[in-house]
């Protein structure tokens, strides 16, 4: 009980966001599949997002909650719009590879 | 009389005709045109006699005291300076005004510019009148008027410059008036490449004036050089000589000239204005605008009187053998430019600027009659194929007769007096003088001759070509022709002395040599039979027997060919200065500087852009994985920068270095 009572550390949830960011981080850049890549960002947004509330906790702030709120829109604004390229890739290369989506180049 | 006189009017109302014409021009109707055109130099030409009556009623004439460049009267005095309120340059201790002079010279140099260039702009409404650019050539016209008064109103030798600049651009707008000519485009070039070298001494002459006496204002210089006799020769000479450069390029003297008898490819208005009456005579008005630099130099006025001398002679013997009509005249206008020369060069500047105000009468007016009879005649120009016009162009052939008189001089048409003023003044300078007197001599003779073949040549004897019909000269143009005719006449009969007496204030008064009435009828006695002989030399050859002119020419090819060539002058320029820079341009500006080392520039810039741009491009691969990973390295990177505590690290290092060094 006297455990379970004492409060998980600061650095604890900050080690957390850190290990999920480099794992957002990692996996976009050895995945090829584009809907992992996209999973990915997801990943590193919401890692980031922990580290705001933790702050936002430690400090007493609600800017750093209301933050989250901001990240959270634009990831689901993302998402929707990021599915729709995939979609639309997918229709017209018939492939979800990112090293065969290579049209970025001169 | 407390108001103004408005001397600013009188170059900025031709600048407002060369405005409207020149902006508007194309859109407005004919007459408009005309009136603007005439309009500005008239209204000048009031503005200059308001002044002159304003000079007269005050009597200045006699109450100037004897020098009055030497001292600006206060105020409203004399000479009257009309200043603008508002300083032109005024940097450390250079202050240069607008400023505007009349004095005794100034005046005279008006009314001849004003005057006669009126007349020659109505004359140019009916010898233009269906030429292409009819505004065109009015604007520029209005544009040179501006440009002259200004030249000769300036108080300072700076706005003197920028007249002096702007009467050779306008010189150059009207001389490739028919630019779609070659020749008359490369006249044009010519007479404004000859012209810098000419500003070129000036400008040097001006840099150097600053440089010793601290001020361009006429008046200020003549002041401080009269303060100390110590100003002889040395730096005043050489100052001096640039001046005479500038001028000797501007009046078309040797070694300058070549550019003058080409600047006949313009308009003949323009050749009678520009080129015989006004500008060209700038360099003359210039050298009696600084005479005080030039009296404390004997050897620059030597230099002037032996400059002026030669060309007169040079020109002369060239323009015995000349076949085109305008380019006789041409000749004969270096030729009596020189003749101003060597009335500056023996300090007779009253004399010199008396024979500039009666050449611009009758030079003029043999261009213009010259005009007359090319308008005539369908543009042609060759003496050779004229002949018996004087039974159709009676008017033309009577007022060319009174300017061939005049020229040649006799007695009492103008140039006689001028002529013989500026010889008598000559004469009396010792020994070098009596040369200089026997070459001007030579020369009335040869101008006699070839004036008066001119006159045979074209009006006398046959025709020798069919011109079926002549077209009619309108009473525009007879009409000047017939006033600037009566001013050949009548121009002289004032007289040097009371000429004299009128500019003494402005260019100081000559003593002569006491007993000299006598010397001086002799003198002017021997003038008018050198007249008589070159008259009837021409006789002889143009009228009793014809045949007997290309008898001496085959039986003198070599003499003969040198004259038809102009002494080779052209190819000697050519072959001497022009080539040689030519080749220089094309081979080391525009090969070595301009293809070598600036295209060089050029292509090394686009190379090395190009080419790491083509390094760089690899970068672009268009995968997706390698820019993130790029993305995070670079995050990675600046994460390093900011979260190591480099500056901590530096120190330590630092420290552990002193550390080492403290043991």
């Amino acid at each position: 009980m006297n455990f379970l009572s004492q409060e998980v550390p600061i650095s604890w949830y900050l080690l957390l966001s850190a290990v999920l960011f480099s794992l957002g981080v990692v996996g976009f850049l050895i995945k090829r599949n584009l809907i992992t890549v996209f999973m990915s960002i997801e990943l590193m947004l919401n890692a980031v997002n922990l580290s705001f509330v933790t702050f936002a906790h430690q400090w007493h702030a609600v800017k750093g909650q209301i933050f989250v709120f901001f990240v959270m829109m634009v990831a689901a604004a993302e998402a929707a719009v990021g599915l729709a390229i995939i979609i639309a890739v997918f229709r017209t290369r018939a492939t979800l590879a990112v090293d065969r989506i290579d049209l970025m180049k001169l | 009389m407390n108001g103004s006189l408005h001397l600013w009017l009188i170059p900025l109302l031709p600048f407002a005709g060369f405005l409207v014409n020149g902006l508007l021009g194309r859109r407005l109707p004919k007459w408009t045109i005309t009136t603007v055109a005439l309009l500005a130099p008239l209204a000048a030409f009031g503005v200059v006699l308001n002044a002159a009556a304003w000079i007269y009623l005050r009597g200045t004439i006699q109450a100037a005291p004897a020098c009055a460049m030497c001292g600006p009267g206060p105020g409203f005095g004399f000479p009257y300076v009309e200043t603008c309120p508002f300083p032109w340059i005024n940097i450390a201790a250079l202050q240069v005004d607008f400023s505007f002079v009349l004095d005794q010279l100034s005046l005279v140099m008006l009314l001849v510019v004003t005057g006669v260039g009126f007349l020659i702009h109505i004359y140019s409404v009916g010898y233009m009148s269906d030429e292409e650019g009819y505004a065109r050539y009015f604007s520029y016209l209005n544009l040179f008027l501006f440009f002259m008064t200004l030249l000769v109103l300036a108080g300072n030798a700076l706005l003197m410059f920028v007249g002096w600049e702007g009467v050779g651009l306008a010189s150059y707008l009207l001389i490739g008036f028919y630019f779609q000519k070659k020749s008359a485009a490369d006249a044009g070039k010519k007479a404004f490449i000859v012209n810098r070298i000419g500003d070129f001494g000036f400008l040097i002459g001006m840099f150097l004036l600053l440089a010793n006496f601290g001020t361009l204002t006429f008046t200020e210089i003549a002041a401080k050089l009269g303060m100390d006799p110590g100003w002889n020769g040395g730096v005043v000479t050489v100052i001096a000589l640039c001046l005479l450069l500038g001028a000797a390029g501007k009046s078309a003297q040797l070694p300058l000239y070549i550019w003058l008898p080409d600047a006949m490819e313009g308009p003949t208005p323009v050749s009678a204005l520009i080129h015989a009456a006004t500008m060209v005579t700038a360099g003359v008005y210039m050298i009696a605008r600084t005479h005080v630099l030039f009296d404390h130099s004997p050897f620059a006025l030597g230099v002037v009187a032996i400059v002026g001398a030669a060309t007169a002679l040079f020109a002369a013997t060239i323009g015995l053998v000349q076949n085109d009509i305008k380019r006789v005249l041409a000749y004969s206008t270096i030729s009596q430019l020189g003749y101003m020369f060597l009335g500056c060069g023996v300090a007779a500047y009253s004399a010199a600027i008396f024979h500039l105000v009666t050449h611009a009468f009758f030079k003029a007016l043999l261009f213009l009659a010259a005009g007359a009879v090319i308008h005539a005649v369908g543009g042609e120009q060759d003496l050779r194929k004229m002949g018996g016009l004087w039974k159709k162009l009676p008017v033309t052939f009577a007022v060319t007769t009174v300017g061939v008189l005049a020229i040649a001089g006799f007695f009492p048409f103008a140039g006689f007096f001028s002529k013989d003023a500026i010889l008598f003044a000559a004469f009396q300078q010792g020994a070098g003088g009596k040369a200089l007197w026997f070459v001007g001599l030579v020369t009335a003779l040869l101008t006699s001759f070839y004036i008066f073949r001119l006159w045979y040549l074209a009006f006398l004897g046959k025709p020798r070509s069919e011109s079926a019909h002549l077209h009619s000269t309108p009473w525009s143009m007879l009409a000047p022709l017939v006033i600037l005719a009566l001013l050949s006449i009548a121009g002289g009969w004032i007289g040097i002395e009371r000429f004299a007496a009128f500019l003494a204030p402005s260019v100081g008064a000559r003593a002569v040599a006491a007993g000299s009435a006598h010397l001086e009828l002799i003198l002017s006695l021997v003038a008018v039979a050198v007249a008589l002989e070159g008259w009837l030399i021409a006789d002889k050859l143009y009228r009793r027997k014809p045949e007997r002119a290309t008898q001496w020419a085959a039986a003198l090819p070599g003499s003969y060919k040198l004259l038809a060539n102009k002494y080779f002058v052209d190819e000697f320029y050519g072959a001497t200065v022009v080539k040689p820079l030519l080749g220089a341009s094309k081979y080391f500006l525009e090969w070595v500087v301009d293809v070598g080392l600036l295209g060089g520039m050029a292509w090394l810039l686009a190379g090395i852009a190009t080419l790491s741009g083509t390094i760089l491009q690899r970068w672009q691969s268009g995968n997706l994985r390698s820019y993130a990973a790029w993305l995070a390295a670079g995050a990675a990177a600046v994460l390093l920068f900011l979260v190591v505590p480099w500056a901590d690290i530096l120190a330590s290092l630092s420290a552990m270095h002193f550390g080492v060094v403290g043991h």
